[in-house]
């Protein structure tokens, strides 16, 4: 990782979501009432991924999903992004159907997986939503300059993805996914597969660019001090079927901006005991699915 | 730099090998007192490909197109259908019974029958042939490659919202390209191979196939040889090019 510090502050149009467009969206950034999913295996083999999913995420809010793994976390979120649909319940984003939402584009989305396209810059990359929908050429540009600098990678518009370390990929993505200003944010484990330092690192940009950008956001990890750290509310989901077994509520008095102080704070740790309580207390947990 | 070092270095050794094969088989010819209807010299052979050059090299041009023209119509049948073939499952379940009659079955075999398909007099047969020996292989491995797209590109075109059309043009294709580019290699030489086998069976006067059934016919074996030599060098030049273009365009698109 070179420039670790490059995250820039910038008071432009990356500040105000999108004012001029969609005017139409009223209700919260996702609300989720009774929603389950059931996967239909070969010879009618049938597994339950979620179950009796009730949850609101308001806009500009900070929502993390943490769980074991196969608790269907990520699940919810492919259902939020469209990506797949309920069996029951029903969902909507910004008052709208899942998939209405969907095709007016009114989310971003970075997966635990870069997922950039190698074989094109890293300026492309992140021009990839704005191309697809037509933007521009002169517009596209400018708007991914402001991201590249948003994202502290301004010296790295013309490289190939696979010139860059996992963490700057990962930025680069974050930076595809905020590309057309969305209201909502959808990530899945985005840092995952990076290492501990490079990791808390990230959190701290992602947390400074969400002040920024007022975007709502759902946030899927496995890790407690990340969900504790990024988010307002902290849904602690059980495994199979993935039910909402706590909501935690992360406020953390006088502290509001999300520095490195903050994760030496009693308050980060009560929070984290709480979370890791909900996580492991009941009786059906299975705490070997969670590696914190 | 380095990898201009590293091709040539790998060069010598075949180059090598070539060289000591080639001194090894003279001189087997010369001692051994060969006749050259069984196996003429190198000297022999390379004598009467220079000294024929002109008609070797105008029987190339005659090959040379037919072949071209059968990569270009086969490669864009081939990806043409592959991509169908990779939207409609029908048409892919279809296809994949009669591509794997295609690729078992010797395809200049059918020459004789497109000779009397089409006029004995024109070139359509062998192009053709041509066509049908490179279609094979490049609309397998395009329809391999289109199946390497990655899941998490498949949900990010699908997250945005993307038309079926630009989800092809952007990742589909883009994934494909290495491995539409290996099915063209493979096929540039079975083009050249299809196009010469394919004189054997008739045909107009003209082209390396012909002429080394004519040559043969007439006792001139050195000769044969030559405008065998002549085959050789067209299939490498064919190989060759889909190779320069691969890499060029491979390597400007960064991976």
């Amino acid at each position: 990782m070179t420039r670790q510090d490059g995250m820039s502050t910038v008071q432009d149009s990356t500040t105000d979501p999108k004012t001029d467009a969609a005017p139409a969206a009223h209700g919260p950034a996702v609300a989720a009432v009774n929603v389950g999913k059931v996967f239909e295996g070969q010879r009618g083999a049938r597994v339950s991924a979620l179950e009796d999913i009730n949850l609101t995420v308001e806009r500009g809010e900070f929502v993390s999903l943490i769980g074991p793994s196969g608790c269907g976390k990520s699940t919810l979120m492919r259902l939020i992004a469209d990506l797949d649909q309920p069996t029951s319940g029903e969902l909507t984003v910004f008052g709208k159907s899942a998939h209405q939402a969907r095709l007016d584009q009114d989310y971003g989305i970075a997966f635990q997986q870069a997922g950039l396209l190698p074989w094109r810059t890293v300026r492309q990359n992140i021009e990839l939503p704005l191309q697809l929908h037509k933007v521009g050429k002169a517009e596209r540009a400018e708007r991914s300059s402001e991201l590249l600098n948003l994202v502290g990678l301004t010296d790295f518009g013309d490289n190939f993805p696979d010139q860059l370390s996992g963490g700057m990929q990962q930025r680069v993505a974050i930076a595809r996914a905020l590309a057309e200003s969305p209201n909502l944010l959808l990530m899945d484990e985005p840092f995952g597969a990076l290492d501990e330092m490079t990791r808390e690192h990230m959190q701290g940009e992602l947390a400074h660019i969400c002040a920024e950008t007022g975007a709502a956001v759902v946030f899927v990890t496995h890790s407690i001090p990340e969900a504790v750290f990024l988010a307002d509310r902290v849904v602690v989901l059980s495994p199979r079927p993935g039910r909402i077994r706590a909501i935690v509520d992360v406020k953390f008095t006088g502290a509001t901006e999300r520095t490195e102080l903050l994760r030496e704070s009693k308050a980060f740790f009560s929070s984290v005991s709480e979370v890791r309580e909900h996580l492991h207390g009941s009786a059906d947990a299975n705490p070997l699915g969670v590696d914190n | 730099m380095k990898a201009t070092f590293g091709a040539t270095k790998g060069l010598v050794p075949p180059l090598l090998l070539g060289v000591v094969t080639l001194l090894l088989w003279q001189l087997a010819v010369v001692t051994l007192e060969i006749k050259p209807f069984v196996l003429p010299s190198p000297t022999a052979i390379g004598g009467q490909f220079f000294e024929n050059m002109p008609t070797v090299w105008s029987n190339s041009l005659v090959t040379g197109f037919n072949s071209l023209v059968g990569v270009f119509v086969g490669a864009v049948l081939g990806i043409l259908l592959a991509i169908i073939a990779s939207l409609v499952r029908t048409i892919d379940e279809l296809s994949s019974a009669v591509v794997a009659a295609a690729m078992v079955l010797p395809i200049v075999a059918l020459a004789p029958v497109l000779y009397g398909m089409f006029s004995a007099s024109q070139q359509t047969a062998r192009q053709l042939v041509a066509s049908l020996a490179v279609f094979v292989p490049v609309y397998v491995n395009t329809l391999k490659g289109l199946r390497q797209v990655r899941p998490v590109h498949r949900d990010l075109m699908r997250a945005h919202a993307a038309t079926t059309w630009q989800t092809i043009g952007t990742v589909t294709l883009p994934t494909a390209l290495p491995f539409i580019f290996t099915g063209v290699r493979i096929a540039s030489s079975l083009a050249v191979i299809a196009a010469v086998i394919a004189e054997y069976f008739g045909g107009p006067i003209g082209g390396l196939g012909k002429s080394i059934t004519t040559a043969a016919a007439g006792s001139n074996y050195p000769l044969a040889w030559a405008y065998v030599l002549g085959s050789i060098i067209l299939g490498l030049v064919f190989y060759l090019a889909v190779l320069a273009v691969e890499r060029w365009v491979l390597r400007n698109r960064g991976s």
